[in-house]
């Protein structure tokens, strides 16, 4: 394929998606289930691109995406609830002195939540990457656990509401905000992965002896990559917490990072394209396409066993881990979408369906 | 251009280099012979900053270089081809190459570089799109000399280059070194396989457990009995 036809092909692919995504928000009802996939799978495109900046192209294997996102959803929300509806929503403890004419405009909001966010990073950083693989794992897991409990203790009633969590969030009326900041924080993280940072980044995951003797300083370029990611992880917190105009600390558990490992193991760790693609496809699976296993099904008399809620998430695990035992690189690998790649793969489809006539051809198309 | 003098190196409670002190002269290769764990790789790392010596200095240049950083020393112009090749596997060897030059900003000279690197060595060209981990032996030793020349070394120390690999391709990686050491780069080379580096070498060194034993010019070293019955196995 020639370089101007796929520039124009990637125009035209940009500007279908930009026009489903107008059709879906001008024309579908706001409680259709494709809204929503379209939405919460932005916002988890984001979450997993940022994810995966650390754990896929980095190396350093975090497990500490929800804390970051409890961050950054929290900041977002103490720092925008309207000041004339804080009274309602603190009705219990009260709000802290300091903040109770806080109302910043949103797009301030998010920037102070992704802030936050990799302060904090910055901050547990310094130790926390010190460790090594599983080490590090452990810490970050730990930490998000920490958060998660901290939000929704008493101790800090007058800022976070304590268990009652925090309503009242601006920014659920419009669609297209997410769309929009996830756009613009994926093409910087592109753009990041494309510099010479980028490249560094990668040289660390692959080896690090050999980083360091490139003059690669491991410690700075460790802590940038898990400062920008829980920046990044940060604004998507906040976009969650805008999505669902309501947060208490259960929004955050252990799971949710789960969820958004098993978004980039199956796009492929080191995937930018790949996360986005999964991002979509796991959301879907989860919130629309797998509803009907948390709900008792009759056929005739015959109850279908073992369908009732929660029985998604087993399914769900299940195929976690056959993805990594059967799947490994997941469905982009460590490669990025391309035209050509996608030629290839019709091919090979092809080739595999009408194999006996073209197989010649399959084998030099290999 | 450099000089070590009386370097000492403790891992825990070993005392893994003893007084090390040695010269390199400009426009020669110089090789540090010895057997393993005689410290010549620690003398590498502790040249390079990449481990803690107890005391002594590194003087490149005129200048003392011993408490600077990683970063900056490759900056100077003294570089490391680790042992083992250690190319990133995942990554294109045009990207392995473009990550030697990283402590560079001047991208007009990193391109003649990649030229003259790929000029080199042109089975890399043929192969620049290729994950580096798919590449054989030798050419990832290739790879890994290439990627060390990207940061336009004045001084390159090479651990162990010949390590695991085929005898015609030893031939052919120790006869690089010979054009890059023509091309104006100092070589301080380390090997086990010391009647070829010494061959090649102006001056050598030999090592044993943490101290320098013998030193001599190439030719001095492959006539001196003692070495000979050591490491040429006569």
């Amino acid at each position: 394929m020639k370089k101007k036809t796929k520039t124009i092909c990637s125009i035209v692919a940009g500007l279908v998606i930009a026009a489903f995504i107008f059709y879906v928000g001008e024309e579908v009802s706001s409680s259709s289930m494709l809204r929503t996939v379209l939405q919460l799978g932005t916002i988890y495109a984001l979450v997993a691109v940022s994810m995966n900046l650390l754990n896929g192209f980095t190396g350093l294997f975090s497990l500490g995406q929800a804390g970051f996102m409890a961050i950054g959803a929290y900041t977002y929300a103490v720092l925008t609830i309207p000041v004339d509806k804080k009274a309602n929503v603190y009705y219990l403890y009260g709000i802290a002195d300091p903040l109770a004419n806080v109302e910043l405009p949103l797009w301030l909001g998010l920037i102070a939540a992704g802030l936050l966010a990799a302060l904090l990073a910055a901050i547990v950083g310094a130790p926390v990457l010190r460790l090594k693989s599983d080490y590090f794992a452990i810490a970050t897991l730990g930490f998000s656990e920490i958060v998660r409990i901290l939000v929704g203790s008493s101790p800090f009633n007058r800022i976070t509401n304590g268990s009652l969590g925090l309503n009242n969030i601006p920014g659920n009326p419009s669609y297209y905000t997410p769309f929009i900041v996830a756009a613009i924080c994926i093409a910087i993280i592109v753009l990041l992965l494309t510099s010479s940072y980028g490249r560094a980044f990668k040289a660390i995951r692959e080896d690090e002896i050999a980083a360091e003797a490139m003059g690669i300083k491991l410690s700075t370029h460790k802590q940038m990559s898990f400062i920008i990611s829980s920046f990044f992880t940060g604004i998507s917190g906040a976009l969650l917490a805008m999505y669902l105009g309501a947060i208490t600390s259960t929004t955050f558990p252990i799971m949710l990072t789960y969820n958004i490992l098993l978004i980039i193991v199956i796009g492929g760790m080191g995937s930018v394209t790949g996360s986005i693609i999964a991002a979509f496809l796991v959301t879907a699976a989860k919130e629309w396409w797998l509803r009907f296993l948390d709900q008792p099904m009759m056929i005739g008399d015959f109850q279908v066993p073992l369908l009732r809620t929660g029985f998604r998430m087993v399914v769900f695990s299940i195929i976690l881990m056959l993805v990594v035992l059967f799947w490994r690189r997941g469905i982009m690998g460590q490669k990025e979408f391309s035209w050509d790649g996608l030629i290839n793969f019709f091919k090979r489809i092809k080739n595999r369906l009408w194999g006996n006539s073209t197989k010649k051809g399959g084998a030099l198309n290999g | 251009m450099l000089e070590i003098k009386d370097l000492h190196v403790h891992y825990g409670g070993i005392h893994a280099l003893r007084g090390i002190s040695l010269n390199i002269e400009d426009g020669k290769i110089i090789s540090l012979v010895g057997a393993n764990g005689a410290g010549k790789s620690t003398t590498l790392k502790a040249i390079m900053s990449l481990t803690q010596k107890t005391c002594g200095s590194v003087i490149y240049d005129g200048k003392d270089i011993s408490n600077e950083k990683t970063k900056n020393i490759v900056k100077s112009g003294v570089i490391l081809t680790p042992e083992g090749r250690r190319v990133f596997p995942d990554l294109t060897v045009d990207e392995n190459i473009a990550l030697g030059a990283y402590t560079r900003k001047d991208k007009v000279e990193i391109a003649k570089d990649r030229n003259w690197v790929f000029e080199l060595f042109p089975r890399l060209e043929e192969r620049k799109w290729q994950a580096a981990g798919t590449l054989s032996g030798g050419e990832q030793q290739m790879l890994a000399v290439a990627r060390s020349l990207m940061g336009r070394p004045k001084l390159l120390m090479m651990d162990e280059p010949s390590l695991g690999l085929a005898p015609l391709i030893v031939k052919n990686i120790f006869s690089i070194i010979k054009e890059i050491n023509k091309a104006g780069v100092n070589v301080l080379l380390i090997e086990q396989n010391a009647k070829a580096a010494l061959e090649i070498s102006d001056y050598g060194y030999v090592m044993e457990t943490g101290v320098i034993t013998i030193s001599g010019t190439g030719k001095e070293l492959l006539g001196n009995d003692q070495v000979r019955k050591a490491y040429l196995g006569e």
